[in-house]
């Protein structure tokens, strides 16, 4: 090989406060050779991000600076240039056209008062020295590559008109408008659902083949770097852990820290939680089946209001007739997409939000016909478990009253018992007890999300909502709170509605799966029978967009059927046709 | 689209209703007309007279009746004192109140956002924290302190300007510099709040990461944003500017506009003047917020798209 389009020498990055500069990347080298696809792959706070963002010298807006090592890289056939050292006249000169790069956030990385065709132009014109009307020629051109339906009418629409997934398309073609040399993409594919992560992934791919691009892939998910990567490079902490070859890296990762990273990550396939029986009920059960939740025909309907008058045009059917059980000690998996009404069951279900019909009983008592007033003593055997652990504790209460307020709540217990109770669900749920006293802003994400859960057991609640528990944790700390989770089920006999879309999370948790698909469930039944043996299309289309952990299982270019979203949205009145299902095997139901 | 018009319409009407009743009945509860006309020695049977003559004897909802009637026709009734038609003097006064609402509102504009984006821009250098140093001031000098400084500076001492009165453009210049200074700070100071929630905002990386120069980043893609919530600010402060700002600095620059007159009107409870000129700034206001509301559209492609 030649010498390589890019070679990263002992870079250090620091970020810049009123205490100092506190390093964020240390001594970090990598090279990436012409058409090659080099991944790096960190936990958060690896400093994989800040290596992206040092490459472009968009590090200083962020209160960031490049404080030693070299970054060559060679814009054209010429000699290489030290990035580190060039004026911002020069960097402007590369960025967008001979190296650019692709966001996390589609959804908030498009300009919302331009047009997409303008945005889109608008790098052409930057770089290429052109008119406007060759541009806007060549705008299209390119948003016909990223294979977005209907290039024309997109170039007149603005952002807010573009699903997610097309507007990752949009970012993709203003990065390969000038043919740059490389292409960074920072996770741009986290924030989408697995199927359109799973289109983005092909096309970056094809559109590489095609330019001969090199690509800097930055991601924490191992199934996309096994897709993706010829090289990895693993970093923790903002430093170089090792770099090896993707399929090497995979059959024998030479570090600990990569070989525990690869251990947690987890598989689809891994295998269900064994059928945990319940046990012998308490006395105030006895005579039941164990049976903690039952959701009858379940429908969430939200109004649209629109006009002055706010008149009631359409209804948006958020959840259509769902019905599922759980009972004591058992976890059902409910898995979707966005938009699929997962959230929105969980929330029905703990009357967050009113379901339009059906019936809701908790522990055998119908919470559906009750006054908000009635419902709120039930809520003691339901709490739930939110996705995002920053915003769902309140910053103001020491962790003391924090996880003990369910119990002011419904037993109106004084402070110190309170504080007795609070010491005990902490080291239950492994936090320290010492840190009673503390507020929620001390903690990290897992231990945060540890804090909800303690919260939600201080209730002792026969059944727990958790939505999306984990899809916030890195990794490794994903599997710790799923353990603790299960050893809490198989203590206190919880069960748990899990809610994810993240399909190898749910089959390390649950018994029972539900797969849902714009807001009916389309197959239910034991974890393993449904996932090793999907019936209904829309399963096998999920599974097969999952990203496997292992370059040897690396899919072809996929051709995903790309189903037309229909839309939720309804006219008043609307009901739609009764679902039927056929039984695949015990207990595994498939809609017809 | 009509349908939005047409309850935007519906609620212009319903809004002017109250702003006629209410001022018809505030009036008439400050005291009777006649007794400032007629003047201190006026006798009981010339009083009656005067009363009747006015059609102030009939009952104030009988009044109102017939004040409605007239307004639907189109007439505004005779100046109790100058004995003239209120739209032969409305029509005197409007022009210059116009004049000086535009001048104020256009020289806010031109010093507020390039200001405020600045601020934004500079707002850890020295740059920065001078024009929010100056915004302070602004904000803090009430108009008529700052427009009697105006007056002593430049007309008592300097002599560069006249102090009072309508003609030249010179005489322009003190009463829109006072009527705008409290605006012009308050305006730089949400510019600057709004471009900084635009400057972290991730379509600016992305800009940057074209690699397009700092000034088309900051005009194009901040500002344009920006302007979003800068419009629905003005679109507040031109309502402030319109009425209560116009009244006292009128008065202080004896600018003949509608706010002068309103003030002279209410002196001597005048009372179909009084109430042409509260209708008057009322409609300007609502027709500016309708304005301002077209421009937030124009402004903002998803307000444009939901209302279509």
């Amino acid at each position: 090989m030649t010498a390589p389009l890019l070679d990263v020498r002992d870079l250090c990055v620091a970020f810049r406060s009123r205490r100092g500069a506190t390093p964020v990347v240390r001594n970090l080298s990598f090279s990436v050779g012409a058409g090659e696809t080099v991944a790096i792959v960190g936990e958060s706070g690896s400093g994989k991000s800040v290596t992206a963002l040092s490459l472009m010298r968009l590090i200083e807006r962020e209160g960031g600076a490049v404080t030693g090592g070299e970054m060559l890289f060679r814009p054209h056939d010429g000699p290489a240039v030290d990035l580190a050292r060039l004026d911002e006249p020069a960097m402007r000169a590369i960025r967008g056209n001979a190296m650019s790069m692709i966001f996390q956030e589609p959804m908030t990385s498009l300009n919302p008062v331009l047009t997409i065709g303008e945005q889109v132009a608008e790098v052409l014109l930057a770089h290429r020295g052109i008119g406007a009307r060759e541009a806007e020629r060549a705008a299209l051109a390119v948003l016909d590559e990223v294979q977005l339906t209907d290039p024309e009418r997109r170039m007149r629409q603005y952002p807010h008109e573009l699903s997610g997934g097309m507007r990752q398309r949009v970012m993709i073609a203003i990065a390969l408008a000038c043919r740059p040399r490389l292409l960074i993409a920072d996770e741009p594919t986290t924030a989408l659902d697995v199927t359109i992560q799973a289109g983005i992934l092909d096309l970056i791919r094809a559109l590489q083949q095609q330019t001969g691009t090199s690509v800097i892939f930055i991601t924490h998910d191992m199934g996309v770097v096994a897709e993706m990567a010829d090289r990895v490079v693993v970093m923790r902490q903002g430093e170089h852990v090792e770099t090896a070859r993707t399929a090497d890296l995979f059959a024998a990762p030479q570090a600990t820290y990569t070989r525990a990273l690869l251990a947690a990550v987890p598989r689809l396939g891994a295998g269900a939680p064994i059928y945990a029986v319940p046990r012998a009920g308490r006395a105030e059960d006895a005579g039941d089946t164990g049976e903690v939740l039952r959701v009858e025909g379940l429908v969430t309907r939200f109004p649209i209001r629109k006009g002055p008058f706010r008149r009631h045009v359409a209804n948006v059917h958020a959840v259509e007739d769902v019905s599922l059980t759980l009972r004591r000690g058992e976890t059902l998996g409910l898995v979707g997409e966005s938009g699929s009404g997962k959230s929105t069951i969980g929330r029905s279900i703990l009357r967050l939000v009113e379901p339009t019909t059906g019936r809701i009983l908790i522990c055998g008592r119908d919470v559906t016909g009750l006054s908000q007033q009635a419902v709120r003593p039930l809520r003691r055997h339901a709490q739930m478990v939110f996705q995002d652990p920053y915003a769902s504790l309140n910053p103001r209460l020491p962790v003391h009253e924090l996880v003990t307020e369910p119990l002011a709540i419904h037993d109106r217990l004084p402070a110190p018992a309170r504080r007795e109770i609070a010491a005990e669900l902490m080291r239950r749920v492994g936090l320290p007890a010492d840190s009673l006293d503390r507020y929620p802003h001390q903690f990290s994400g897992g231990q945060r999300q540890r804090l909800a859960i303690a919260r939600a057991l201080s209730s002792r609640p026969r059944v727990i909502v958790a939505d999306e528990p984990v899809s916030a944790l890195d990794v490794s700390v994903q599997d710790q709170v799923i353990a603790l989770m299960r050893e809490l089920q198989d203590e206190f006999g919880i069960a748990y509605l899990f809610i994810s879309h993240d399909l190898a999370v749910v089959e390390r948790m649950s018994h029972r799966v539900a797969v849902l698909d714009r807001g009916r469930i389309v197959e239910t039944g034991p974890t393993d029978a449904v996932l090793s043996d999907p019936r209904h299309p829309y399963t096998r289309d999920l599974l097969a967009a999952v990203p496997v952990a292992d370059p040897a299982l690396r899919h072809g270019p996929r051709r995903l059927a790309l189903r037309e979203r229909r839309s939720p949205i309804n006219p008043v009145g609307f009901t739609p046709p009764a679902q039927h299902f056929a039984e695949a095997g015990p207990g595994h139901l498939v809609a017809v | 689209m009509l349908e939005y018009a047409l309850a935007r319409l519906l609620r212009m009407v319903v809004t002017m209703l109250v702003i006629v009743t209410g001022v018809f009945f505030a009036t008439r509860l400050s005291g009777n007309a006649v007794d400032f006309i007629g003047g201190e020695g006026l006798s009981a049977a010339d009083r009656a007279t005067l009363v009747a003559y006015y059609g102030l004897d009939a009952s104030w909802l009988e009044q109102y009746w017939r004040y409605l009637r007239a307004l639907a026709e189109g007439n505004f009734g005779i100046s109790l004192v100058e004995r003239r038609p209120v739209s032969t003097i409305a029509l005197e006064r409007v022009g210059p109140s116009l004049q000086l609402l535009v001048g104020a509102v256009l020289l806010t504009l031109a010093v507020a956002v390039p200001a405020g984006t600045l601020a934004a821009v500079y707002r850890k250098s020295w740059a920065g924290s001078m024009i929010m140093g100056a915004a302070f001031l602004g904000y803090a000098i009430p108009n008529f302190v700052l427009a009697v400084l105006l007056i002593l500076t430049l007309s008592f001492w300097l002599g560069w300007l006249p102090s009072s009165g309508n003609g030249s453009l010179a005489h322009f210049v003190m009463p829109v510099v006072a009527l705008s200074a409290f605006y012009i700070a308050s305006l730089t100071r949400f510019t600057r709040n709004a471009m900084l929630d635009v400057l972290s905002q991730d379509y600016l990386r992305t800009a940057r990461a074209k690699g397009l120069a700092e000034p088309r980043v900051i005009f194009k893609h901040a500002l344009r944003n920006a302007l979003i919530t800068i419009l629905s600010v003005l679109g507040l402060q031109i309502a402030g500017l319109a009425a209560a700002g116009n009244v006292v600095i009128e008065t202080i620059f004896a600018w003949r506009g509608i706010g002068e007159m309103l003030v002279s009107a209410a002196l001597r409870r005048d009372y179909p003047v009084l109430q042409f000129g509260v209708i008057a700034v009322a409609l300007a206001v609502i027709l500016i917020n309708t304005l301002v509301d077209l421009a937030y559209g124009a402004a903002d492609p998803r307000v444009r798209l939901a209302r279509s």
